[in-house]
Order: structure tokens, then sequence, then C-alpha cells
């Protein structure tokens, strides 16, 4: 199906993405901003996924994207409770504080 | 250049911009804002791509409901001003973002090398909300209420780990 342009520029976009979510993880120390890359990362995977799916004019590319984003909706809520959580306990944010789970 | 590269390049270059300076802020507040600006554009792109449904529900639950998610527990957790949001994070920045160039060079070299496999055409309709529910309740009915007891199992989860006393 037609594309505006070569699919090449969506996955090279995608993996730019990707590649900034990547940074983001292993730079940042802030939970939250390592919970925002990690939304990133899953967007650029999305990108690519639409991309694909309508170079093949299929649609199931579309529907993983779907379930993608329902997964990353319960991922992200789960992560920001385990950040309420700790906060609670230890009256931080940043990863590198976290250690109650190391023996 | 005709109008639909020219969108593209530019919806590009702020999602890639905005992508960037969503790592680089301390202030959460202002990485969730320009998160916002890079899912906004990544909608744009999907209409470039025929999938409208996938455009909506990108800016409904992705900009409207998850970051607002994010934007809300920020407000809640009270993080103080910004120089106490300073990060020791040191020489392992360096690394990482060495890293990820390397990476992000061995990506592009196999993306520019072309992508060969097939292509199709679509059926009338496609990426509307009448095609994806025809496939999304025929084909992939059992995956979709997976998906509910996944948010369901969510659901439940967050308010546990969310109450008081439990660590």
């Amino acid at each position: 199906m037609h594309l505006p342009v070569p699919i090449e520029y969506y996955l090279a976009l995608s993996a730019i993405m990707f590649i900034t979510g990547v940074t983001g993880v292993l730079a940042r120390r802030n939970a939250i901003v390592i919970f925002m890359s990690i939304e990133l990362m899953l967007n650029s995977a999305n990108l690519a996924l639409v991309a694909f799916s309508t170079r093949m004019g299929n649609d199931a590319g579309q529907i993983l994207v779907f379930f993608v984003m329902a997964v990353a909706a319960a991922e992200a809520a789960i992560g920001l409770a385990i950040v309420i959580a700790l906060f609670r306990n230890r009256e931080t944010v940043f990863v590198n504080d976290m250690n109650i789970l190391k023996w | 250049m005709d109008f639909e590269r020219i969108f593209f390049f530019a919806t590009a270059g702020v999602a890639v911009v905005s992508g960037i300076l969503t790592i680089t802020r301390r202030n959460p507040v202002q990485s969730v804002l320009f998160l916002i600006v890079n899912f906004f554009c990544i909608a744009l792109l999907y209409l470039g791509l025929h999938a409208q449904f996938l455009a909506i529900i990108q800016i409904l639950v992705y900009a409207g409901a998850i970051m607002v998610l994010f934007l809300f527990v920020i407000m809640l957790l009270n993080l103080g001003d910004e120089n106490t949001l300073e990060e020791k994070s040191g020489y392992r920045k360096y690394i990482a973002v060495v890293l990820a160039a390397v990476v992000l060079v061995q990506i592009l070299t196999v993306v520019a090398g072309g992508v060969t496999g097939p292509t199709g055409t679509a059926a009338a309709g496609f990426g509307t909300v009448e095609a994806l529910g025809e496939t999304l309740f025929r084909e992939y009915l059992l995956q979709f209420e997976a998906t509910s007891v996944l948010l369901l199992a969510a659901l439940v989860g967050v308010i546990v780990i969310a109450k008081k006393k439990v660590i």
C-alpha cells in the first residue's frame, strides 16, 4: 500500500527514538523518567509495526499495536504504584537509592 | 518535495527533538510535557500511514490517560525544587550515550541496506474502526479477552501495591 515516504525512513525514525529511550533508561536515575523512556521505546516499536502493517496492507500489525498499548497502560500503572510505594518508604525516586532487595 | 514528504520530515524532526528533550530535562514535569508532544507527533505519523483509529487511540490513551497518570504521580510525590533533583550519575552517563550511539549506528546500517519482503494492497477501509474491529473481534477475540484479564490483574495489583504499609 502507498506510503508517504519509503519505509526505511520510518524504521530510521523508529530506531532513533528507540535509542533515545535506551539512553534515558541507562543514563537517568529518576525512576519516573526511566518509565517515560520505556514508553518512548514502546512507541517507537509501535511506529515500526504500523509502518510495516501499512506496507503489507494487513491490519494484524495495527492489532498488535493495540495490544502493546494495553500492556503499556498496565505497565505504567504498576510501575508508578511501585514508585509511590517506594517513595512512601524511602522518600526518594532515584533508582540508586532503591536497594531494599539488595542483600 | 511533495507535501507528504515535508509533512513526514517536519513531524519526525519534532518527534526526535521532543524525545531527546524528554530524557534530558531535569524536571520530570517538563519531561512529561515533551513526551506528550512526542506522542502527538507519532499520532500524526499514524494518520499519514492510514491508521486513523490508532492515531485517535494514541492521543486518547497515551497522551490523555497514561501521561496524565504520570503527571498525577509527579504532583502527588511532591519532589521538591529543581536543585534537589540533581542526579549523581557521573561517568555512567557518557558510557550510556556511547553504547547507545554504537547500537544506533548498527541499526541504521541495517536499515540503510533496504527493506525487502512482501508488500501488499489493502482492502478498502484499511485502518478504520470498522476494519480493525472486524479483525479484532473475529481473529483476535481470545487475545482481546486475555487483555481484559491483564488489565484487571494490573488494577488489583496497583491497589495492593499503592496501599499503605505493604513493605
